[in-house]
């Protein structure tokens, strides 16, 4: 199982905070997870579609593409940060 | 080196005698301290929620003090960001830097805030007389992270 979270706009906008879930078969970097929770429809496709400038933190650090995610892993959702 | 992420304001004064006292290596302390303005984009703001990812702000906070360290000799740092709900004219964030002449710490200072801004997540949301929205990443923000590269 990997932990997903959402925070600010992206949170709002999906309905949910965070989640439980079994990565898929061939789900196994970034790249692909965001690919497969856009495969929900609606919202999730069109809120972590390419042009929304979604960041991805994968345990804790600032994750690209292709950063690798295995089970256990804590992976965030988040739109560009606007702290200070 | 501190980092703090509260709801509680903080009292300069004290954070900056803390941040210096008992070293007497110490000839500069610069400070930045971020305030909450009443309006944003033309528009009257009454009250901002400052939203975090808990697990990883310290360590987001803590790395960016890590890599001025590495950057510029400085002696301490000091950063303070609030979370939770503010008003107009209430103190955001606190940093200050302890080196021994100005420029160094005036320089580490800046840095710290450019990638705080850029990097550290948190999130603000205004309420406005126009109603509540998040508000977005502003690309002079990147610009100025950027040149530290």
């Amino acid at each position: 199982m990997v932990n997903l979270v959402y925070f600010a706009r992206l949170r709002e906008a999906l309905g949910l905070d965070s989640e439980k879930v079994a990565l898929p078969q061939g789900v196994g970097d970034v790249a692909s997870l965001t690919q497969w929770l856009r495969g929900r429809g609606k919202v999730w496709d069109t809120e972590l579609a390419p042009g929304n400038r979604v960041r991805v933190a994968v345990n804790l650090e600032v994750a690209e593409q292709s950063t690798c995610i295995a089970d256990g892993d804590e992976v965030a959702f988040f739109p560009p940060v606007t702290g200070g | 080196m501190a980092v703090r992420v509260q709801t509680e304001d903080f009292d300069i004064t004290v954070e900056v005698l803390k941040l210096r006292r008992g070293n007497p290596k110490i000839g500069a302390v610069a400070c930045f301290i971020g305030l909450m303005r009443d309006i944003n984009e033309n528009v009257t703001v009454t009250e901002m929620t400052l939203e975090h990812y808990p697990a990883m702000t310290e360590k987001a906070l803590t790395e960016i003090v890590e890599q001025a360290k590495r950057r510029w000799d400085i002696m301490d740092v000091l950063v303070v960001h609030r979370v939770g709900t503010l008003k107009p004219m209430d103190q955001i964030v606190l940093v200050a830097v302890a080196g021994s002449h100005r420029r160094v710490a005036f320089a580490a200072c800046e840095f710290i805030m450019d990638y705080l801004k850029t990097r550290a997540p948190f999130w603000k949301k205004e309420k406005t007389d126009k109603g509540v929205r998040w508000v977005e990443a502003r690309d002079i923000d990147d610009d100025a992270a950027q040149r530290w590269h």
